[in-house]
Parts: structure tokens; C-alpha cells; sequence
């Protein structure tokens, strides 16, 4: 009987992994390249207000608009908050919840776009 | 008794989970991503109502967008001292690191003073926070992005305390990256309302 009690199985230490959040950190960027990266945003920035003032159809403008803010939101989630180097799951765990809410408000406005007195009650 | 008490030693903290990841880095992103139901939900509203001006200012007449403008510049320079504080800690340098926190929570300070002055100006025009669905929508939009500001102002300084104090060694870096994460989101979140409710001019 006493031999059918399991001994815990000894890992030698060189197999063990290290910790990923260790390796993820060793391959985030460096100070020069956050620089770039903000100077980019700036420039962003700059170029739609530049827009604004600019006398452009309406639909030119908010095709442009959309495009330096979808733009400047991917260059901070992708280099400050690291998701193009960190693991995979953590942008799984962001992308999951910022699709589901633009599939849902999409949704939300289609509907009371077509249907302005929907909200009234 | 020597055995006792060598067992009694408090072991180093050791992410030993079975993805291999920080579980509190999981959570953080986690949060984040239901942050973004929430955000959406009041985008979305503001974008439904901005027409609903009901006699009331309307946006074009009310908003200040060079100001605007400046107050959003302000915000994303305060990401880039944010990752500077993290790439500070992730290479041991603490008083470094500690100076980038302050910076990022005076750029964050500005900001919300700047929200202030806005909200008060809006309110001597006659956009009270109950005057049309537009200020309403408005109001709380841009209102739940500066409790959020002002919610990561305070988790700096807090930081800064703990520095100070001892308790924030490099080997705790990841305290600073979620942080860090938390204020890159806000400023996301920003990027978003500043182009749908500011720069995107009103359906008409």
C-alpha cells in the first residue's frame, strides 16, 4: 500500500521557465522610440485641428477625423500599453471588450439614427 | 528550533500561475476591456443627443476648441512621461522614475483644471448640466472621463508616496506598469471623445 503514495515529480531548476511578464519586459521599447511615438501623436493632433478649421465636406472631414483618432488610439495601446510586445492574451482580454462595445453602440445608434423617437420613450 | 525558525522566513513573491503571466496584469486588462462598455455607453448617448440642444446653447456655439486642443496635447504628453516612469523603474532608477510620476500627475492636474474652467465657462453661457439632453450627455461624458483623471492623479501620487516610503523597489515595477496602464487608457478614451464630440461637427 505504502508504495502507491506518489513522491512529487522534481523539476531541475534550468527547465523551469521564467516568468513571462520578465521576458515581455525585456522586449518593450526603448526611451528614443516613446519619444517618436509621442512626437507622432502630436503632429496627430495638430493635423486635426488643422482639419477642423479647414473648409472640407462633411463627410471628407469625418472620414479624415476618424482616421487620425483610430490612428492615434492604436500608436498608445500598441507602444505605451506594450500590446504589440506583451503576450498575446492580454490584447485578446482588450480587443474582446473593444469590439463588443462597438459592435454594441453601433448597434445603439443605427437604431435610434433611423429611428430618432425611439428615445423618447 | 533553528529549522523552526528558518521556515518561519517569509519566501520573495514569485508569479507562479499556470498561464505564466501576472494574474493582476490579466485583471487590469480585463477592466480595461469592460471600461470600454462603459465609455461606449456614454459616447454613444452624447453622439444620440448632441442635436438636442432645445434652445439651449448648441456645441459650435459653446465649444473652444484651440483650448480644446491644447488641454488634449497636454494628455498625451502625459502618456509619454507615464511609459518614461515605467522605462525609469524598469531600469532601476527610482528618483528618475519618481520625477516622471510627478510630471505625469502635474500634465494630469492641468488637464483637469483646464476641464474645470471649461465646465465653468459652459455654465456662465447657459449649458447647465440640466438645461438639454446635449449638456446632460455632455456633462456626464466628459465628467466620468475626469473622475477618471482625477482617480489616477491620486494613484500617482500615491505611487510617489510609496517610493518615497521604501515601498516601491524596482523588482515591484509592474505596480507602476499597471498603473501606467490604466492612465494610457484614460488618455485613449480621450483621443476618442475629443474627435466624436469636439472636432466631428454636429449632424445637422
Amino acid at each position: 500500500m505504502a508504495s502507491s503514495v506518489q513522491t512529487p515529480r522534481q523539476v531541475p531548476e534550468e527547465l523551469t521557465p521564467a516568468p513571462r511578464h520578465e521576458l515581455d519586459e525585456a522586449r518593450h521599447p526603448g526611451v528614443r522610440q516613446y519619444i517618436v511615438v509621442a512626437i507622432v501623436l502630436a503632429l496627430a493632433t495638430l493635423a486635426e485641428v488643422v482639419l477642423y478649421y479647414l473648409d472640407l465636406p462633411r463627410g471628407l472631414l469625418v472620414g479624415l477625423l476618424l482616421f487620425f483618432a483610430v490612428s492615434k488610439f492604436a500608436l498608445v495601446v500598441l507602444f505605451f500599453m506594450h500590446l504589440k510586445f506583451d503576450n498575446p492574451i492580454f490584447r485578446r482580454l482588450f480587443v474582446t471588450g473593444l469590439l463588443l462595445a462597438i459592435s454594441v453602440y453601433a448597434v445603439v445608434l443605427v437604431i435610434f439614427g433611423i429611428h430618432p423617437g425611439g428615445n423618447q420613450g | 528550533m533553528a529549522e523552526r525558525a528558518a521556515t518561519a522566513v517569509p519566501e520573495p513573491e514569485v508569479h507562479a500561475t499556470s498561464t505564466g503571466l501576472s494574474n493582476v496584469k490579466l485583471a487590469m486588462w480585463a477592466f480595461l476591456g469592460s471600461e470600454c462598455l462603459l465609455f461606449g455607453a456614454l459616447i454613444s448617448t452624447f453622439l444620440l443627443y448632441q442635436g438636442r440642444s432645445e434652445g439651449g446653447p448648441t456645441p459650435s456655439k459653446v465649444y473652444d476648441i484651440p483650448f480644446t486642443s491644447v488641454s488634449s496635447f497636454v494628455l498625451l504628453m502625459s502618456s509619454l512621461t507615464m511609459v518614461l516612469a515605467l522605462s525609469a523603474i524598469q531600469r532601476r532608477d527610482e528618483p528618475k522614475m519618481r520625477a516622471w510620476l510627478m510630471a505625469t500627475a502635474l500634465l494630469g492636474m492641468t488637464f483637469i483644471a483646464g476641464q474645470v474652467y471649461e465646465f465653468t465657462t459652459f455654465v456662465n453661457e447657459g449649458l447647465s448640466l440640466t438645461s438639454s439632453a446635449f449638456s446632460s450627455s455632455f456633462f456626464l461624458m466628459t465628467g466620468f472621463h475626469g473622475a477618471h483623471v482625477t482617480g489616477g492623479i491620486l494613484l500617482l501620487l500615491s505611487l510617489v508616496g510609496m517610493s518615497l516610503d521604501g515601498r516601491l523597489p524596482p523588482e515591484r515595477s509592474e505596480t507602476v506598469e499597471l498603473a501606467g496602464l490604466y492612465w494610457h487608457f484614460v488618455d485613449i478614451v480621450w483621443i476618442v471623445i475629443f474627435a466624436a464630440a469636439y472636432l466631428i461637427p454636429t449632424a445637422t
